[in-house]
């Protein structure tokens, strides 16, 4: 009996140590990151080469490469944040779809709600100033008016007459 | 003129005074809004550096992580040359550019610079390999030294003379040796 046992020893121990080295084997080898991966941080990018085509979609040659950049730091662990902002070291702002807010660029940001808050002011004005109704003279003080006026004239005319 | 005349008559001029400087607001900020976008059109509009004219200063780091400042190499002639791995005019006169630098490189009057505009790393150094380039060799970070020299595209190569000033601009590859030497030799008279 006792050499049977010994060999169940054996054999569990060679199945634990198969199962323990595959699993860091597998552990060892570098993640792929996937397609859409790479595409989820490539559609926030334009390469200056084809301008107003997001680097996801762009057909060329340097875009392709763009995107092998990418996946080559995702695969190193790189977060989507520190990707973007070596990209922005390497070729410049212009890259971002969403460029920041700095310089004059926070003019992009800025100019269109004013622009809607002006047209809201505006708008309002006109409404206001459709509604307020214009001062008109009443008919009975016209006629008042005109009636005494008229009498003067009258008076007048009478004056000369005799 | 009664008090209640005169009440009515200050109302109204504060009244129209009131949204004139509104208007004034407005319209200075529409100005201004003009102003920045005639700027930016005419800046858009402007083609590369005009020969004769000061060359945009730059500090090119290499690839080796040497830093090369243009003002620097004031008295030598600078061959500007903007590449990328991805572009094939440039793997045209990549030949070229190197035997004419080692042809000039014993003199030291002249220095050849590589700008590799919008590139990754990895693919310019095996460009570099590919054509055996030996003159410094840098990327265009944010495309900086790209945006002062206003550049179209690549290849384009910008000569530099000793005074430092732009003369001689190349928009498209230089077809053979003979034709870089007639650019440089020039330069150096």
């Amino acid at each position: 009996m006792k050499p049977r046992i010994w060999i169940f020893v054996l054999l569990f121990f060679s199945i634990t140590l198969f199962i323990v080295s595959g699993a860091s084997a597998q552990d060892a080898t570098p993640r792929v990151p996937t397609d859409d991966e790479v595409n989820a941080i490539a559609k926030q990018m334009y390469c200056p080469v084809c301008e107003n085509t997001p680097l996801d979609v762009c057909p060329t040659q340097a875009c392709a490469e763009w995107r092998e950049l990418i996946r080559d730091k995702l695969a190193q662990g790189w977060t989507e944040a520190q990707i973007r902002d070596y990209f922005v070291e390497q070729f410049g702002a212009r890259v971002l779809a969403t460029p920041p807010a700095q310089g004059l660029n926070w003019l992009v940001y800025v100019i269109p709600p004013l622009a809607f808050l002006a047209g809201v002011f505006i708008l309002y004005r006109a409404f206001v100033a459709w509604r307020k109704p214009i001062p008109e003279k009443t008919p009975s003080s016209v006629d008042k008016t005109e009636d005494e006026y008229v009498n003067r004239i009258e008076e007048e005319l009478r004056k000369h007459q005799v | 003129m009664t008090t209640e005349t005169q009440d009515t008559v200050d109302l109204d001029t504060q009244e129209r005074i009131r949204p004139r400087w509104g208007r004034i607001l407005a319209w200075t900020g529409l100005a201004l809004l003009l102003g920045l976008l005639f700027l930016g059109l005419q800046r858009s509009q402007e083609g590369p550096v005009q020969i004769g004219r000061q060359a945009p200063d730059f500090t090119l780091t290499t690839f080796d992580g040497e830093q090369i400042r243009l003002s620097d190499l004031q008295g030598k002639v600078v061959v500007l040359n903007f590449w990328a791995s991805w572009c094939i005019p440039c793997e045209q006169e990549a030949a070229d550019l190197e035997a004419t630098w080692k042809q000039y490189q014993p003199g030291g009057k002249v220095i050849f610079l590589g700008v590799a505009w919008t590139d990754t790393e990895k693919k310019s150094l095996e460009y570099l390999k590919k054509f055996d380039i030996t003159y410094p060799n840098g990327p265009d970070l944010g495309t900086r030294i790209s945006q002062a020299y206003r550049t179209t595209g690549v290849p384009e190569t910008y000569i530099i003379d000793r005074n430092g000033q732009l003369a001689f601009v190349k928009l498209s590859p230089f077809v053979s040796i003979q034709e870089i030497h007639t650019a440089i030799d020039p330069l150096l008279e």
